[in-house]
Formats: C-alpha cells, structure tokens, sequence
C-alpha cells in the first residue's frame, strides 16, 4: 500500500471528469435493481401468479359458463377473466417498489445514494423511471401470456376473445400499463412513509382492503367509491364489458394516474426537504 | 477545502451543533475531534447535504455540497460503515455508486483492491464483519479520486494492523495534497494521525489549532521531582509561586507553573539534592480531556475528575 496506487490522477484532476448526468443516475438505479435477489423473486412470483392464476380463474370461470344467469352471460368479459391474476400479482410489484427505496432507509444506503447523488429529485425520478420501464416489459409479457392462455383454456366451453376484437387489444396492453403505474404509485409511497412495513400496509390498504370495505357500504356511498377509487379507476382499462357505476377506460386511468401524480408530487417535495 | 461560517443545527429544543466555524486546509489530516454526542456526525452530515443547517453555511471547494456536478469526483466519504444494502455483493455496491457519478466500471476493481477487498468482491455485504465493513465504506469514499475526503470514526471495528492501515492511507492521501477530515473520539488515536484539531464539544468550538500548539496550551504541564529533601523543595518552590502536589511517594513532588529548568537551578541555589528531574508533558488525550471536561454530555455519576 504506497500513496501512488491511491492517486490515478491526483488531486488536481478537475478538468478531467465530466459531470454526472440523469443517464449515470438511471444507469445506477438500473445496477442497484438488478443487484438484489429480492427483484429477481418478485418479478417471478409476479409472472407465475399472472399467467398461473389467470389460467386456473379462465378454466374455472368457462366451466361455470353454461349455468351462469342471463345476466352473467350478458356480462361475460373473457378478456378480463384471463387477465384476472395480474390483479393478484399487483401485490408482487406494489412490494418490490416500495421496497427498492425504503429498503434504502432501513438500511442506511440512503445516506449513501444521496451523498452520491445530492440533487435528490434525481434519484428518485430514476429509480421510478427504472422500475416503471421494468413492471411494463414484465406486465406486458405476462398479460400477453395470460390472454393467450386463458383464450384457449376458455375456447370450446365459452366464448372467447382475439386479440382483433374490439377493445381487447387496449384491455391487454391496458393490464400492463395499470401495472406500471401502480410501481410508480408503490415507489413513491416507499419515499413517502420510509419505513418497509408501514409503505406495504399502506398499499396493501390502497389495493385490497379499503375497496373491500366499500363493498359493505350502501349503495349510495359504495358506487361514487367504486367508482372513483384511483386503483378500481385505473383497472378499467384491463376490462372489455363495461360494468355499471364504472369509469370509462382511459378516464378511468386517468384517475388512476392523477392520484399516482399528486402521491409522487408530496415524496418528492418531502424527500428534497427532509434530513435524510 | 471545507469552509464552516456560523454553522447551527437544532433539532426540537437541543442544540446540536451551535455557531460553528472553521476552515478545513488541504495538505494536512484534521482530526475532529470530540466527545460521543458533541456534534461531530451532525456536522459533517450538514457537509454532505444530508442534513440542512438550521442557519449558518458550509462548502467545499468553495460550492453547497448539493451543488456539486459529480460529488464523487469531489469528496469522498464514509460515514456510516453499515449504510448499504446487505443483499448486494460488495463489487455491485460499488458499481452501483460508480454508475451515479460516471465513474468506470474499471476503478471499482481499482479500489477493492487498495483496501484489500479483492478476495470477496462478489460476497454479499450481509457477511462482512464490521472491519471489511469500513474497508467497503473506504472505498467507495475512494472511488472518485476526490480532492476532499470525510471519514467518520473510520477506526471503529478494525483490529490493530487495519487502524494502522487507516492511518498511513490517511497520512498518504494528505500528503498527495488532499484535504482530510477524520472524526474520532478517541485522542490517542488523533495523536497518531492528525496534523491539526478541530474540537468540539456540546456542539461549539473549542480548539482550532495544529496537535502540538493544543498539547502547548494545556495547563497540565509538570515537573516530577525525586529528592530526599522533598519537603524543602516544596517550600522553596511554593515561595517562588509555584503549584506542588504531593507524589506517589514520600520523596516525590510533582511541580507545575515552573519548567524543569527553574526547579534545577532552584534546588541548585539551595543545596537540594535531586535524584530526578522530569518535564511531564500532558499527553494529548490529557488534554483532550481536560478541555473537554465540561461538555461532556453523558458524564458518570462520581466521576473522578
């Protein structure tokens, strides 16, 4: 150990790097995403739950086809139905995003990454960027899969859907871009509430339980709710059957993106101002 | 360079670090020094732009640390040896900080091998033990070649041959020219290492000067005496205003306010016989601790001193 291996270029070596750019932060992100086993585990599990699940919920639901009512006939949403374990598969992804920065505060890493990156917005818009880009190949990948595969469990027992028929493409393509914009929404709750536990109950609440307990309200309370509810809202672009007390579509995820919006907005502002 | 002016932080009703200044030159290992709770990590974290000082401003180079274009390049730190994640192997860690500031991919291997790391560049940090630890912490702080380097109490866990390798990395580096903060609690440490102190205590300044005007300055200096004719001495020294305590043994006397000159001329004028005469300089921890007696926040019950 000599003081010359430590210097490569000495200290005054100003002029010969260049400053650190949005990419190397995105580039970073990318590194710190892939380096954990956690992600690995979570995307799988997010997969095998998709297509796995929506297998077992197309079989199932084409046998109950021939003695479903007038209504549910009327009402029967093949698309949907093969999509239907993504729903599930969320909670893999809203885990995994709160996780890729509270992680960090549980850890101390944080301290290191903002010592790195002291324009704070910085690492939080990368890490967002990365994990987005990343839920939407998997999401895509698996509603894909999971459409072509409940098409055929369906076929013969039920009407099915194709891809050309109307609205189901966007239903397909929709899955996974409500996908997305839940990591988003999961990423920012995680810079928000800091702590793993508290950010995963927090979205666990958002996702599952407080739709759950608007179903035991009376209707007038339960349909504005069920309506509006900016996770519900957003999941409308993965359907094809339009259901009553509904949001259209791309309205629908609008919502859903408005609430993503305003929930990143406040992390950002709160991870600029408080001490890390 | 690392430039303080009237540096507060405050958090609720406690006063963590109170109007400090200072001016942190390059070429030169300033141990910052203190007792645990004195403000040392809070200040240095207000040097990163982790925390924002609640009035007062502090720079490097001249620019907010938060301004910096790539802080690595700039200052390299290690505050906290645990501050990553346990899942990632010990290259990707690096890789990861690397990537953030452009840095290659090729001074990652550059710097597990100064700190000896080679070996377990693909463990997962989770297994380290706390001196591999801030073996990691030291370099990533290395990565960017900066011109300034922060260290908080980078000595902590290391077994005896890797508190020496701190210190010669921390001589090398200042003698290349860099400028180098080192927080400790532990004088004995600092005296190895630093060439000037920064002291604080209770969040204020108490010493800013080079290790051996701090030593200079304390009051603790002494003259120990060995003379069968302890109590004559004693006297005669008294007379001349100086200050005599009583030694371990009957024939020993420890003088202060006189150097060991003036007692042997002293007991010369007066026939006393000396079978020693030894200047007792405070060692540095001495002083250290005499000046930092009153701001010690959490002091034992009956303490002795």
């Amino acid at each position: 150990m000599t003081g010359a291996t430590i210097a490569r270029t000495g200290p005054d070596h100003r002029a010969a790097y260049r400053p650190a750019t949005f990419g190397d932060v995105l580039r970073s992100e990318w590194t710190k995403l892939r380096s954990v086993r956690s992600t690995f585990w979570a995307l799988t599990v997010t997969v095998v739950l998709g297509i796995g699940l929506g297998a077992v919920i197309s079989a199932a639901a084409a046998h109950g086809y021939a003695k479903s009512s007038v209504s549910g006939k009327l009402s029967w949403d093949p698309t949907a139905v093969s999509l239907d374990g993504i729903g599930i598969a969320t909670l893999a992804i809203a885990v995994l995003g709160v996780l890729a920065i509270s992680s960090e505060y549980s850890s101390g890493m944080i301290r290191t990454s903002l010592i790195a990156v002291p324009k704070r917005g910085r690492i939080l818009a990368a890490k967002s960027l990365v994990f987005a880009m990343v839920t939407f190949v998997v999401g895509e990948v698996t509603s894909f899969t999971a459409f072509f595969a409940g098409q055929a469990l369906i076929s013969g027992h039920a009407p099915h859907a194709a891809l050309g028929d109307p609205g189901v493409a966007r239903a397909v393509v929709g899955a996974g871009l409500a996908l997305t914009a839940l990591a988003v929404l999961s990423v920012a709750a995680g810079t928000l509430l800091r702590h793993p536990a508290a950010a995963i109950a927090a979205m666990i609440a958002v996702l599952f339980v407080l739709p759950g307990i608007a179903q035991a309200l009376p209707d007038s309370w339960r349909n504005p709710v069920t309506e509006f509810w900016p996770t519900q809202a957003g999941g409308q672009l993965a359907s094809v059957h339009h259901a009553a007390h509904t949001l259209q579509p791309w309205p629908g995820f609008g919502v859903m993106c408005l609430f993503v919006a305003i929930v990143y907005a406040i992390a950002w502002t709160l991870l600029d101002r408080r001490d890390a | 360079m690392i430039e303080a002016h009237g540096l507060v932080k405050r958090y609720g009703s406690t006063m963590a670090v109170d109007d400090l200044s200072f001016f942190i030159r390059p070429g030169l290992v300033t141990g910052f020094l203190g007792p645990n709770g004195a403000g040392k990590t809070t200040t240095m974290r207000m040097i990163l732009g982790l925390d924002a000082p609640t009035q007062g401003s502090v720079t490097v180079g001249g620019r907010s640390y938060r301004d910096l274009p790539a802080p690595m390049r700039e200052v390299g730190a290690l505050l906290d040896a645990k501050a990553l994640h346990g899942g990632r192997r010990a290259r990707d860690h690096l890789l990861c900080l690397a990537r953030s500031n452009g840095i290659p991919r090729s001074r990652v291997d550059e710097v597990l091998r100064i700190v000896g790391l080679e070996g377990v560049a693909r463990h997962r940090a989770k297994g380290f033990s706390l001196g591999m630890g801030q073996r990691l912490g030291i370099a990533s702080a290395l990565l960017g070649d900066p011109a300034v380097l922060i260290f908080d109490e980078p000595v902590n866990g290391l077994d005896p041959d890797g508190i020496c390798w701190v210190r010669t990395l921390m001589r090398a580096l200042a003698a290349e020219g860099r400028t180098v903060l080192v927080s400790s609690h532990l004088m004995s440490e600092m005296a190895l290492t630093a060439d000037h102190l920064l002291v604080i205590g209770k969040g204020r300044l108490i010493a800013d000067a080079s290790a051996e005007e701090f030593v200079r300055s304390s009051s603790r200096q002494s003259v120990h005496v060995r003379t069968p004719q302890a109590a004559e001495l004693a006297a005669r020294c008294r007379q001349a205003g100086a200050g005599v305590r009583a030694g371990t043994s009957s024939d020993v006397i420890e003088i202060t306010g006189m150097d060991s000159a003036a007692v042997g001329r002293l007991a010369a004028a007066h026939g006393v016989v000396l079978s020693e005469l030894i200047p007792v300089k405070a060692s540095l921890e001495e002083a250290f601790m005499e000046l930092t007696r009153d701001s010690v926040e959490y002091q034992a019950a009956g303490a002795p001193r």
